[in-house]
This record gives C-alpha cells, sequence and structure tokens, in this order.
C-alpha cells in the first residue's frame, strides 16, 4: 500500500468517525447496556436487592405463557397486516404507475395516511369504532351495539385495519419505485410472444419486482413486528391482545422491573435479528436478478 | 405465412396529430419490406399498428387475407424484434427463446427442441443458459431474433433491430438477417431509418415522410427514379446534387452548363420553365477517364473545392455558381430533407474514378451524363416527366 493510499485511508476514517461515534452512542450503547441489565436483578422498587443473575430473567420471560401470547399476537398481527398491505400497495403501486392524468395528485393523497401520526390514527380509528358514539356500527349490516374491543378478534381487526390503512402507502411507494425500473419495452415483447395480462404480471412484473418486494416486506415486517402504539391506544393490551412490545413496556416503565424488561427486549432484538438474516439470507433480499 | 394489406391505416393521437396517413401497402407472402424514412416519419407507428402495439384509428389491416384491426397483439401470429431487444432479463437465453411456445402450451419437449434449432442457426448453442446481462450486443440482438424465429410465425416484424450495434457488427448482422430471411422465406416488415440497410436489404422499400407514403418500389427503382425531390435526396450517398436549372426550348441552363433534354424530358418538360435539375454525384467523371463515351456526355470546367479520397472513388466538390440556390435550398427543406449533398446547396459533389488528377483549388474538366439528369419542380418538389412514361425504371 502507498503512502498516498494510507493517507486516504486515514483521512476516510477520520472523516466518517462523527457519524460511527454517534451511531455507536445511540445504538451500540443502550443495547449493549440491555444486556447487561438483563443479566442482573434490577428493580426500582427493591433498589436495594440486586446482583448478577445470570439468565434467570429469561428463562422467567420464556416460562411464562404471556410471553408466549404475546408473541403469537405479534406474529399474527405482522403476518395478516404486512400480507394485506403486500396485495393493496402492489394495486396502489399498479395504479400510480399507469395514472395518465392527475399522477401528482394521486400519488400525494395516497400519502396521506402515512404522514398521520400513528398515536394520532389509532385514537381516529378507536372513536370510529368506538361501541356508541363512532359510525362505524351505525353502517349497514353491523350490529348497533357490536363492541369491538371486548373480544379478542374483533380487536385485531380494528388494530390490523388501522395499520393497513397508515401503512399501505409506504409499501406501495417502495414497491412503486420496483415498478419504475421494468423496461416498458418488456411488455410490448410479452404482448407479442401472446401474453395475456395476468400472465405479464405473473411472468414479468414479479419476478422482476422480486427484489423490490423482498425489500418492501423485510421493512414492513420489522417495522410490524415491533407494534405498540396502535394497540397501546386502542387497548392497552386487553382482551388477550398484547403484543411484545407492549409486554417490554409494561416490564419496563410500569413495573420498574428493568432486568425482566430487558430480558424482553433484548428477545425481540433477537426475533427481528432472525427476521431480517431470513430475508437477506434465504430469500435473498439483495441485488435484482440478471443485472450485475 | 402469409402477406400483410394496409388499406388506408391511419394513426391519429388524441391531441389531432396524424402521425401515420392514409397509408396503402401491399406486402407480399415471403416478401421483405423495409419502411424507412428520418425519425418521425411514421415508420415505427405504422409497425406496431402490423404488430397491434398500437391501435388503428382508421383504415384496415389485413394479415393473410383476415381483418385483424382489433386482435391482440398474441391473437395476429407475428413475431417482433425490438430496438432495445426487449429480453427478459430474469430468464434464459433458452427461456428467453422459448417464451411464447410455453405460454401457447406446447410441449416442453418440443420447446426445447425447436430452441435448440434455432440456437443452432444463430450460433447461440454455448450461450443457452446464460442471462441476457451476460451476452454482448450482437448475442443479445441474436437472442432477439431467435426469439422471433423459434415461434415460426406469420410475419417478423423488426423495428430498427441493428441500430445499437457498432458499425462493424451492423455490417455483418445485416448479411446474417438477410441471409436468415431468405432462408426462411417469412415475410418481413424491417424498419430503419438507414437507407443503406434499406437499400441493401429489401426486396422493395417503403419511403415514407411526416406521416405520409411516398413511394414503394425496389432499391433500383427509388434510386433511378424518384417520384419526387424527398425520395431523390433520401435514398442514395452521398445524395442527389439539385442544381436551379432554366429550361429553354430543348437545352436545359444550369449555373455551370448547358445540357440537352433527352427526348423523354423534352415531352415533359415543355416551354421555358424554372426547374431544380437533380444528378446523382456518380453521373460525373473526370473527362479524360470517360474515353469512347466523352461524346455522349458534355464536359465543362469546374474549380475544385476539395477532394476527398476514399481509395476506391474521389469525392470531388466544386461551387455551382448558382445565384438562386436559395430557390433550391427552400424546394429541399418544403420536400422535409434536412440536408443537401456537399453540406449547401451551391455545392455539388461529384464522384470520380480514383485515377482522377484531380486537385484541390485547380481546374478540372468534368464529364457529365445528361440521359441521367432527373427534373423537379420547384414548386411542388414532384418529379418532372412524360405523361405515362415512368422513366428508364429499373436499370
Amino acid at each position: 500500500m502507498s503512502d498516498r493510499v494510507k493517507s486516504e485511508r486515514r483521512l476516510g476514517w477520520l472523516l466518517c468517525a462523527p457519524a460511527a461515534i454517534a451511531m455507536l452512542a445511540v445504538t451500540a450503547y443502550p443495547i449493549g447496556y440491555a444486556i447487561v441489565l438483563s443479566l442482573q436483578q434490577v428493580d426500582l422498587r427493591f433498589p436495594d436487592e440486586g446482583g448478577w443473575v445470570g439468565l434467570q430473567n429469561y428463562g422467567a420471560v420464556l416460562s411464562s405463557g404471556l410471553w408466549w401470547t404475546d408473541l403469537f399476537n405479534t406474529v399474527f398481527l405482522s403476518v395478516i397486516s404486512v400480507s394485506i398491505e403486500l396485495c393493496l400497495g402492489m394495486a396502489i403501486a399498479l395504479v400510480m404507475h399507469r395514472a395518465i392524468f392527475g399522477r401528482g395528485l394521486v400519488r400525494t393523497s395516497v400519502l396521506i395516511p402515512y404522514g398521520i401520526v400513528t398515536v394520532v390514527a389509532a385514537f381516529s380509528w378507536q372513536f370510529a369504532f368506538a361501541p356508541d358514539t363512532g359510525f362505524v356500527n351505525h353502517l349497514p349490516f353491523i350490529a348497533d351495539d357490536k363492541d369491538w374491543f371486548g373480544e379478542r378478534f374483533s380487536a385485531f381487526s380494528v388494530i390490523i385495519m388501522a395499520e393497513v390503512w397508515k401503512t399501505t402507502p409506504f409499501m406501495a411507494l417502495l414497491l412503486l419505485a420496483g415498478l419504475t425500473t421494468i423496461d416498458d419495452g418488456l411488455y410490448d415483447a410479452a404482448k407479442v410472444d401472446g401474453a395475456s395480462a395476468w400472465q405479464r404480471f405473473t411472468r414479468i412484473t414479479l419476478p422482476l419486482m422480486k427484489p423490490a418486494i423482498l425489500v418492501a416486506l423485510l421493512f414492513r415486517t420489522l417495522d410490524a413486528f415491533r407494534i405498540f402504539d396502535t394497540i397501546f391506544i386502542m387497548t392497552n393490551g386487553a382482551q388477550d391482545t398484547q403484543s411484545v412490545s407492549i409486554l417490554g413496556y409494561q416490564q419496563l416503565i410500569s413495573r420498574l422491573n428493568l432486568g425482566l424488561g430487558s430480558a424482553v427486549s433484548v428477545l425481540i432484538f433477537i426475533c427481528v435479528l432472525v427476521i431480517a438474516v431470513f430475508f437477506v439470507r434465504v430469500l435473498g433480499a439483495r441485488q435484482p436478478e440478471g443485472s450485475r | 405465412m402469409a402477406d400483410i394489406v394496409l388499406d388506408h391505416v391511419t394513426k391519429k393521437y388524441g391531441d389531432g396529430y396524424e402521425a401515420v396517413k392514409s397509408m396503402d401497402l401491399e406486402i407480399q407472402d415471403g416478401e421483405f419490406m423495409i419502411l424507412v424514412g428520418p425519425s418521425g416519419c411514421g415508420k415505427s407507428t405504422a409497425l406496431n399498428m402490423i404488430a397491434g402495439l398500437e391501435d388503428i384509428s382508421d383504415g384496415e389491416l389485413k394479415i393473410g387475407g383476415e381483418l385483424v384491426n382489433n386482435r391482440a397483439p398474441k391473437d395476429r401470429d407475428i413475431a417482433m424484434v425490438f430496438q432495445n431487444y426487449a429480453l427478459y432479463p430474469h430468464m434464459t437465453v433458452r427461456e428467453n427463446m422459448g417464451f411464447a411456445l410455453k405460454l401457447a402450451k406446447v410441449d416442453q419437449k418440443e420447446i426445447n427442441q425447436k430452441v435448440e434449432e434455432a440456437a443452432k442457426t444463430l450460433d447461440l448453442t454455448e450461450h443457452l443458459d446464460r442471462k441476457p446481462a451476460n451476452l454482448s450486443g450482437g448475442q443479445r440482438q441474436r437472442v432477439a431474433m431467435g426469439r422471433a424465429i423459434v415461434r415460426e410465425p406469420k410475419a417478423f416484424l423488426m423495428d430498427e433491430p441493428l441500430s445499437n450495434l457498432d458499425a462493424k457488427l451492423r455490417v455483418q448482422m445485416r448479411t446474417e438477417v438477410a441471409e436468415l430471411q431468405s432462408r426462411l422465406g417469412t415475410t418481413t416488415v424491417y424498419v430503419t431509418h438507414d437507407q443503406t440497410e434499406a437499400m441493401t436489404l429489401g426486396d422493395r422499400v417503403a419511403v415514407m415522410r411526416s406521416g405520409v407514403l411516398q413511394q414503394v418500389d425496389t432499391p433500383a427503382v427509388l434510386y433511378n427514379d424518384p417520384v419526387n425531390l424527398f425520395v431523390a435526396g433520401f435514398i442514395g450517398s452521398p445524395s442527389m446534387n439539385f442544381i436551379h436549372g432554366q429550361i429553354r426550348g430543348d437545352e436545359i441552363e444550369l449555373p455551370f452548363t448547358t445540357l440537352p433534354l433527352s427526348d423523354e424530358l423534352k415531352r415533359a418538360a415543355s416551354g421555358d420553365r424554372e426547374v431544380i435539375a437533380g444528378l446523382r454525384p456518380e453521373h460525373f467523371e473526370d473527362a479524360e477517364l470517360v474515353g469512347d463515351h466523352l461524346g455522349e456526355g458534355v464536359t465543362f470546367e469546374a474549380k475544385i473545392d476539395l477532394v476527398e479520397s476514399m481509395g476506391s472513388e474521389l469525392y470531388v466538390y466544386f461551387d455551382a455558381g448558382s445565384d438562386k440556390a436559395d430557390r433550391v435550398e427552400q424546394a429541399a427543406s418544403e420536400a422535409g430533407l434536412e440536408e443537401l449533398a456537399g453540406g449547401d446547396s451551391n455545392q455539388i459533389v461529384a464522384r470520380l474514378s480514383p485515377e482522377s488528377s484531380a486537385k484541390r483549388s485547380e481546374t478540372l474538366k468534368l464529364w457529365v451524363d445528361p440521359e441521367r439528369l432527373l427534373l423537379f419542380d420547384p414548386d411542388s418538389g414532384e418529379r418532372i416527366r412524360a405523361e405515362g412514361g415512368s422513366g428508364d425504371a429499373g436499370q
């Protein structure tokens, strides 16, 4: 390595340093500290008791039925809402891509839900579905006295709907970006080759959009797995609708049991890591095929 | 295989712009037809209408005797080769070539056999399992051709298929395309803006300009007997010289000489009138080298501005010395010709034998063949010819 290359490298590191240090301070440090806490008995209600307990906190979390119920809830909510978002998002992306007039208007208006704060959106939907004052129960075919938040799966359906309403635009935008990279000439070629509209979609659009779809799914799944605001506002975990994030919050903030709460957080972190690795390694959410 | 008939086919867009105006064209079964013209002349639109990728606003399109105006591209049994090849990037060469057959639910064994056959013809066998991104431009072009030929369609439609290749490869592929077409005998419509491709490939060539079909004929007729200034100027390289001329009796006065009119032109251009004379560069020669033919032509002296030697021939530029050059320029631009031979209307290009002693800034005795003279009306740009006579067509 010549001196010039060496000094350029050193300059490169120097220029990256502020950003790298800031990132480490706000991500690596809290993660590390959470791991440290999860291995201790730390409870702010009993500040005098404490000390290293090894994996005891993890044992407590993993052996409790609550963790597994909450994990099921979280996975259920994630899978259903991301699936619906993918289908709707794809439809909206196709419409936005093909829109001939009012393109800007369509794209802007589709994005409005994504621009609304999640808590505000959750409140709006909660009011809409409130059994006494909400408008939903006055719609035809819906019982006037239906208590949406009084039962587990009807509460889930409202939560999923609010999530879908809010984040579909994000999905649509990511998919639109993938859609615009496909050469229109391929569709002409496919038309001449005898492909119907559906075949053009399944054999040209979908395979060529695979990278964009996987990236969109990865982003949204990670996001959905950490669901908190909507549930917190709508049910606060009642009727067995609690997610793992709510569980962690309750342990940490409500019960002030930092050791147990940190163990929950670390487990969530591991789940997210597993999802990310699954997408990148198994499904290959990396380079688009055919391009080098 | 089938013939393709366009009957008053018109393409009109929503804003009223007519890209193709009432086009009549009969393409015979097995014929290699070229659509040629400058960019924006409507040739690609015409091709897309035949393919079914663009709606036909008016008129009838028949393929193999069947009216296909309202049929989707997939029901027209045509194959198309696109300018950018439009190969499916996620499929291998084999899958690309077999895609249409697969959609048609042909047996996989038969698909493989046909694809391998086509690959053999096109020298692609060793690349069958590669993706298009890993192929060179020429190979991709061949895959695009292969995708068309495995289908054994009624017709091939080719939209500037060679224009993305470099010059050398283009000439090579031109020969291959011509060979392939004559071997398969499939009706082919080929769009290009390159008049050399048009002249060398086509059985017949249709020249288009601003959505209007100008002339359809064999390359030789287009070259020797163009119907108007546009066709005369567009076909041939270097292009035809246009010179302002005045007819007086049996003669035509050109700025640099006076030529006798042939019997046919005498009949055509009766009376003294203003014309635009067209002379191709090769109809001039160094008077020293004409030999026995000297008496058949007219000699004159010209001061040479520039000599370009191509080795096999010499291009000699001299000043026409016309004071009415702008008249010619105006007529040419009205006819849609963007460039005139030699760059401006007062410059004449002559193609001479390489033995010529022509030198820059010297005066040279030139010979011209008056029999080859073409006359055009300066106002309409139409060819002036005897009624009923078609000139010396087809030589």
